[in-house]
């Protein structure tokens, strides 16, 4: 982790108008002003958020990503903000996922597959990020901690939903949180961070909960997964992030979203189909859902999938070891819905999200390919167009 | 229940336990009827079946007292919110300084208090009426979505009164909650209490101005009262203020808006002389000078709001504890003002000159510069528009002695810079410095409505930043809905 990286909380001067709305909110006063402006001190400022949306003009919602943070003078003498100071990763010019460096390789690896540079859809909620950092994390608490996967099934897959009480952790559908083990590894360092999906709406678990819930399968021998898997209701966990900046949701409800996914890739596109039902339910785009699993008894969410209407969510559940029954992977499906596809793919309100192990990458993008071929459409052209314009995303591992 | 969150199971939202207080929500319920019917008659002409983008308080807290949806005005969640009451809170001025803020109304002080909330109360609803013809001729739908905004808050903020007088005084306080749905602005049988509040608000820059000017004075009175040691009146106003400074924010960037314009037409037909007025006008933008003019109207109207400079009343508003100053609880001094003068700006034989008075008949007047320096700020941020424009004009705001009708000043002319004229030179000179009937007329010809989304009349540039972080062509207002 790059320890001298901050992301500094300031006031744009030049869209202020010193209604002092603020400085009156902040709990903890990192706000004060001067006869020129306002500003955020930022050895006060705990990233609370509460003076977020009391301003009138938006002036209060501006970060920078800086190595050493602007002073109160420096800022009290702006006329207006200074550009972002460029890092040295080329890629993320403009699209910070996280501040830190462990979690920027994560994700970095993990969006590959966009095979360019990944952006945000043009209508996402802007995100927050690195609020908490491993020396300052969030603590959560264990609401709940659910079996998802039938009993029998070899795989045990778990919902578990952390609870962050009074701390701000504002997350949005399609971002990750860190999740620190406790414990040190065999060469006597702290375990790294691991990255999870929320497969939460941003409102919480139900509505205006302060929580978020997580899909967690255990591996074998996996540190992070065991132990979250095994935690009991009212343990406290270290949380980092959130993180992630691109892979979101669109909110325009006019927006398709084509959501496909295998195992735990389900997380956050349970997140995003919560958030329609509950923010837009009558949005006239589409949702459809490629899910892939072994067997229906393995695969996570799918007693609660059942439940959820056609109207909402178009689901094509696929499973590829049902004994007497073809192997299907969501690439095959993808085909047998080739005329569908194929019409969404001409459409400019559509967005594909892959997520799930890599190994499904290329299998859904021949799928692709194979249906545009069909349809006289170029689907490199338009997976390149549709990158460019936060269209195509993909989260693997 | 929670005091931070907002109850919707009666008719009026409200954070303050109504449920449990049956005869305040009985005279509230009554009340309500007739505030719709004022809406309906005296809201926002034409637009009260229109969809438009408001924000409205969940709750007090901040992170509730902003969620934004489609609502049709009539249908707005007016309640009573008070912000949440502060433990041990004291009184922190005056005579009564030390002890415990009063939760019920002192004896002593009922009548004064109750004429102090009935003022306030009673510019809410005024603003509304003044404002009501405005949204057929909104330079856009952001514009017209911030206008409704202000409207239904102002109506909110007759409600926070209202409510004060119908808990707190009785019968006296629910004849005088009647009452403020019978005045009406501009009235000559029963107009508004304020000269400001029967002035029109005819075009979008008076608009623009009013709500620069004018609610600046709410805001100042809003902050003064927030200190007031009668503890439901200082809650009432903490909530209130938070959303006064949306009201701000539209004057400020309604005003900041057309002079950038103004300086980009003026520059791209190369065009350096600001007083060429005609050619200016020919672009279909507002000339400077004719912007001048209309702060100097307005800066003045509001400064007769504060009342006279030297003012007993003030002085016994302070010493009960009922209003302090502006940020009160920030300032050094004894918090008693018995000992200390403050200098006033007075006419001392045919002279304008600073004389000491003491400082608790003053208030009134520092209370007063308060205002002009955050005026003065402001007016400093449009003349930042104009330099990076690269225009050569400086606003300025008028002498405090110009164009007044209350107070020192109020039998004399002078000029915005502060000289002494006789009655002869101001009748010559007086177009200069005011709007004329002509530039009226030409402003109202400017006022031509763009209701296409993200589209801005030729006078105005878009907004910077969307409401809500809305992107540019966000339809704020759905009209035919």
């Amino acid at each position: 982790m790059n320890a001298t990286v901050l992301k500094q909380h300031l006031i744009d001067p030049e869209i202020c108008i010193r209604c002092n709305t603020c400085e009156e909110t902040c709990p903890i006063d990192a706000v004060t002003h001067d006869d020129n402006n306002y500003v955020v001190d930022a050895s006060i400022c705990n990233y609370c958020m509460d003076c977020i949306s009391p301003c009138p003009t938006g002036a209060i919602d501006n970060w920078r990503v800086v190595a050493r943070a602007y002073s109160l003078e420096e800022q009290f003498s702006w006329e207006e903000l200074p550009p972002q100071q460029h890092a040295a990763t080329p890629e993320a010019s403009d699209v910070v996922e996280t501040l830190e460096d462990d979690v920027a390789a994560i994700l970095a690896e993990a969006h590959k597959g966009v095979g360019g540079k990944a952006i945000a859809p043009a209508s996402a909620t802007k995100p927050t990020i690195n609020l908490y950092n491993r020396g300052k994390p969030a603590i959560a608490t264990v609401r709940g901690n659910y079996r998802i996967t039938a009993a029998e099934a070899e795989t045990d897959t778990r919902h578990i939903i952390l609870d962050f009480r009074d701390q701000s952790f504002p997350v949005i559908e399609g971002q990750s949180i860190g999740i620190v083990p406790p414990g040190i590894d065999a060469s006597g360092k702290p375990h790294v961070v691991r990255l999870y999906s929320i497969a939460s709406p941003r409102d919480g678990e139900k509505p205006n909960a302060n929580n978020v819930a997580l899909t967690v399968k255990r591996e074998p021998n996996g540190i992070c997964s065991n132990y979250l898997c095994d935690l009991a209701k009212g343990a406290e966990v270290q949380v980092t992030g959130p993180f992630g900046a691109t892979f979101l949701m669109p909110n325009d409800p006019a927006a398709n979203v084509i959501m496909i996914c295998t195992g735990t890739g389900s997380a956050p596109f349970r997140a995003f189909t919560e958030r329609r039902r509950r923010a837009m339910p009558q949005a006239p785009g589409k949702l459809l859902l490629f899910f892939g699993a072994r067997r229906p008894e393995e695969l996570p969410y799918f007693g609660p999938l059942q439940k959820v209407p056609p109207r909402l969510l178009t689901q094509h559940l696929c499973y590829s070891r049902v004994a007497g029954a073809p192997k299907t992977y969501v690439q095959d499906r993808i085909r047998v819905e080739s005329d569908m596809v194929g019409n969404l793919l001409r459409e400019p309100a559509t967005h594909v999200y892959i997520c799930g192990l890599k190994g499904m990458e290329s299998g859904v993008d021949e799928a692709f390919a194979d249906i545009c071929r069909h349809a006289a459409i170029d689907w490199n052209a338009v997976k390149g167009e549709m990158r460019a314009s936060g269209r195509y995303h993909v989260e693997t591992y | 229940m929670n005091l931070l969150n907002v109850d919707y199971t009666t008719k009026i939202p409200n954070n303050v336990n109504l449920t449990s207080d049956r005869q305040v929500l009985k005279a509230l319920e009554g009340w309500h009827p007739g505030y719709l019917d004022w809406w309906n008659d005296m809201g926002p002409e034409g637009f009260q079946e229109s969809l438009v983008y408001l924000r409205t308080a969940v709750s007090v807290d901040p992170k509730g007292w902003a969620k934004f949806d489609y609502v049709r005005m009539p249908e707005y969640r007016w309640g009573v919110l008070l912000a949440p009451q502060e433990e041990g809170r004291q009184v922190n001025f005056g005579e009564h300084k030390g002890q415990p803020a009063w939760q019920e109304v002192p004896g002593e002080y009922r009548a004064m208090l109750r004429r102090l909330i009935v003022i306030q109360g009673d510019t809410e609803p005024a603003s509304v009426e003044q404002q009501r013809h405005l949204g057929k001729t909104a330079p856009s739908l952001y514009d017209m979505r911030n206008l409704f905004q202000v409207n239904v808050e102002e109506g909110r903020h007759l409600w926070a009164m209202v409510y004060l007088l119908q808990k707190y005084f009785g019968r006296d306080g629910r004849e005088e909650a009647d009452d403020l749905l019978r005045r009406r602005s501009g009235d000559a049988d029963a107009p508004r209490m304020l000269g400001a509040f029967n002035e029109a608000t005819p075009d979008w820059l008076s608009f623009f101005m009013f709500t620069f000017f004018t609610d600046r004075d709410g805001k100042m009175q809003l902050e003064s009262l927030a200190q007031s040691g009668f503890d439901p009146l200082s809650r009432t106003c903490r909530f209130m203020l938070t959303e006064e400074a949306h009201h701000m924010f539209v004057g400020e960037t309604g005003v900041g808006r057309t002079i950038q314009r103004t300086c980009e037409a003026m520059k791209a037909a190369g065009i350096e002389d600001a007083g060429e007025i005609d050619k200016i006008r020919a672009l279909g933008v507002i000339d400077l000078p004719t912007i001048q003019k209309k702060m100097n109207l307005h800066f003045s109207l509001s400064l007769d709001l504060f009342g006279s400079e030297v003012s007993t009343n003030a002085a016994n508003f302070y010493n009960s504890g009922m209003k302090g100053r502006f940020q009160e609880t920030k300032i050094d001094d004894d918090h008693h003002l018995t000992e200390t003068t403050y200098p006033v700006l007075k006419l001392v034989d045919g002279q304008i000159k600073l004389v000491d008075e003491p400082a608790l008949t003053a208030l009134n007047m520092r209370l007063r510069d308060d205002y002009v320096a955050d005026c003065a700020k402001g007016v400093e941020r449009w003349n930042k528009i104009i330099d990076r424009t690269g225009v050569k004009f400086r606003l300025e705001l008028p002498a405090t002695t110009f164009h007044r009708q209350i107070g020192e000043f109020r039998d004399v002319n002078t000029t915005p810079k502060g000289v002494l004229v006789d009655d002869a030179t101001w009748a010559k000179t007086r177009d200069q410095y005011l709007p004329s009937r002509a530039d009226g007329d030409f402003i109202e010809s400017m006022m031509r409505p763009e209701v296409e989304p993200g589209k801005v009349a030729s006078w105005i540039a878009p907004p910077k930043v969307g409401i809500d972080n809305k992107p540019g062509d966000f339809e704020y207002v759905k009209i035919a809905a």
